[in-house]
């Protein structure tokens, strides 16, 4: 007999082992739930949400021309910030000391003053420069123009809201550059590949992986400071409902119509750049893409199993 | 006698402070493998990148089939080579890195063509046929459409290797290929290695794998310090080293 043999531990299976008690996720439970009760509650019994009035100008004519500005102004100031950002990434990156210290100041400037005291900078431009003028440095002037007609309320808020977006976006592709590999450049450089293809092919479509999670949540950042704009009273969405309810003193109805309409828009953004960012996964998992419908139910994704021994020839 | 593949005279190199190639003399003939031992922080893997253009040297001179690399000697004085033309010399040159380097968004057949497509222009349908015909010499036949990550190192490896080979490089770089594999994995490279070797396939190889430098190498050199140390056949070097940083060096590799 051996030692093993004669100390044998009682025959025990944990198959049947009772499930742990968690008394306190149950009390915090309750307690969530009674709130929610009481938010539904609120939603539907008290009267000064006006319902009616939500529903009536949900649909309104104007409040969808304020919609239209609000997505064309997010789409034409994230344009101005992707462009401006590569520019201002690559002098980041540049070997050119004097390319780094000009974008480092301008990334240093925009981030660090709010985007709000930009934009009304912007849009007194004029009291700064009367005339904007374009010809040689210092030289001849060929073209000259009024600044408050060139300066509108849209251009101020392209520029505005554009340049402060360039600085970050900057940032965040200078990031997905360098989180690429320098394994991947020597590769492609002993491959005989020109710099602008290694640039494009190898180097960018990785990067891409790092620079479109963040660029979706800039995108959605956008959609909402573009409600900033209706300080420089250009007629967005939120500026519709204000002019609205100055008139109406439906404030608290409107200012809903205004949420329900930005949760619609950033709820279709985050569905889309969800898919962006599975098509540049491509290649970064073991695993296949997931399925559209699996994704929309919000399904977890099956872990593959490992490669085994047997696929790997010695 | 013709031209030698590699000729490299007095190669000079400095990291900063540190000198790490102290004039280095090699040539390599035409299908000859040579393979460059030495321990870590020696100047054998700069060495290697020195002739690709992975680093620029700083003195003395490289010749790759007789040209000058990196450099443009007219009118009594040397200019550095644009990017061009430096891209342009190092298609000529397949290189075999220690960490693989395959690009992890293609899959395996389009790591291979990627170079003979974008930079030589062939057509996808010759690109693709050779690729194939590549993944078959290498082994990796039915890894065609995988992703780098789906394979193991040394399977990554052959891959790394095929795509060099699609350049239908005169020269072929080994920069220590088989450090990074797991024990198991080690043999499958060196015999694609040796396969090579056995082809013809001018190659200098930088390595830790005595074994295969026995087995397969024209010519060892030993390097220490920045400086060749000894150099020629592998029953000389190996076997009955002259110089003691050699012994020194084998003893404990051996």
């Amino acid at each position: 007999m051996t030692a093993t043999e004669r100390h044998s531990p009682p025959d025990i299976d944990v198959a049947g082992a009772a499930r742990t008690r968690h008394p306190l996720r149950w009390v915090a439970s309750i307690i969530l739930l009674i709130l929610a009760a009481q938010l539904v509650n609120l939603l539907i019994t008290n009267p000064n949400f006006k319902w009616d009035v939500v529903a009536r100008y949900f649909n309104a004519q104007v409040i969808g021309a304020g919609i239209i500005t609000t997505l064309y102004l997010t789409v034409i100031a994230m344009a101005v910030g992707v462009i401006g950002g590569v520019l201002v990434a690559m002098g980041r990156l540049s070997q050119n000391p004097i390319a780094r210290i000009v974008s480092g100041l301008y990334v240093w400037f925009f981030r660090g003053t709010p985007v709000l005291v930009q934009l009304v900078l912007w849009y007194n431009l004029s009291a700064l420069m009367p005339r904007i003028s374009f010809g040689i440095p210092f030289g001849p002037e060929f073209l000259t123009a009024d600044t408050n007609q060139l300066i509108t309320p849209l251009l101020a808020a392209i520029l505005g809201l554009g340049l402060n977006e360039a600085a970050y976006m900057a940032e965040i592709i200078r990031g997905g550059l360098m989180s690429v590999d320098p394994g991947q450049t020597e590769a492609a450089s002993a491959l005989g590949m020109s710099r602008g293809r290694t640039f494009r092919r190898i180097i960018l479509p990785q990067a891409m992986r790092f620079i479109v999670p963040p660029t979706g949540s800039q995108v959605i950042s956008m959609l909402k400071a573009t409600s900033l704009v209706s300080v420089i009273a250009l007629a967005d969405l939120l500026y519709t409902v204000q002019a609205i309810y100055n008139r109406t003193f439906q404030t608290i109805p409107l200012l809903i119509v205004a949420c329900v309409w930005y949760l619609v828009i950033t709820s279709v953004l985050y569905v889309g750049q969800s898919f962006i960012e599975r098509h540049y996964a491509r290649g970064a998992t073991r695993n296949a893409p997931q399925s559209f419908w699996s994704f929309l139910l919000f399904r977890r994704r099956q872990a593959a199993p490992a490669p085994t021994r047997e696929e790997t020839p010695s | 006698m013709s031209m030698p593949m590699v000729h490299a005279r007095a190669v000079r190199k400095s990291f900063g402070p540190l000198e790490v190639l102290k004039g280095i003399d090699l040539t390599v003939e035409r299908g000859e493998v040579v393979v460059i031992l030495g321990p870590s922080g020696s100047g054998k893997s700069t060495f290697l990148r020195c002739v690709n253009q992975l680093e620029t040297i700083e003195g003395g001179a490289i010749h790759v089939d007789g040209e000058l690399i990196g450099f443009r000697a007219s009118g009594g004085r040397v200019h550095h080579l644009g990017d061009r033309d430096i891209t342009r010399q190092r298609r000529e040159i397949g290189m075999v890195f220690q960490q693989f380097n395959l690009f992890p968004h293609f899959t395996v057949v389009q790591n291979i063509m990627e170079a003979p497509v974008g930079v030589r222009r062939e057509s996808r349908a010759k690109a693709r046929a050779r690729a194939l015909a590549l993944l078959e010499r290498v082994g990796l036949a039915d890894k065609t459409n995988s992703y780098p990550r789906q394979l193991s190192g040394g399977q990554q490896q052959r891959v790394a290797i095929a795509r060099a080979l699609a350049m239908e490089p005169k020269l072929m770089l080994f920069d220590e290929p088989t450090s990074a594999l797991d024990p198991e994995l080690v043999g499958e490279v060196l015999a694609t290695m040796k396969g090579l070797a056995n082809d013809g396939l001018t190659m200098i190889v930088v390595t830790h794998e005595v074994g295969f430098a026995r087995e397969v190498a024209d010519r060892v050199v030993f390097m220490d310090g920045g400086v060749i140390v000894e150099s020629g056949p592998p029953s000389e070097v190996l076997d009955n080293p002259q110089n003691p940083r050699t012994r020194a060096f084998l003893s404990k590799v051996l």
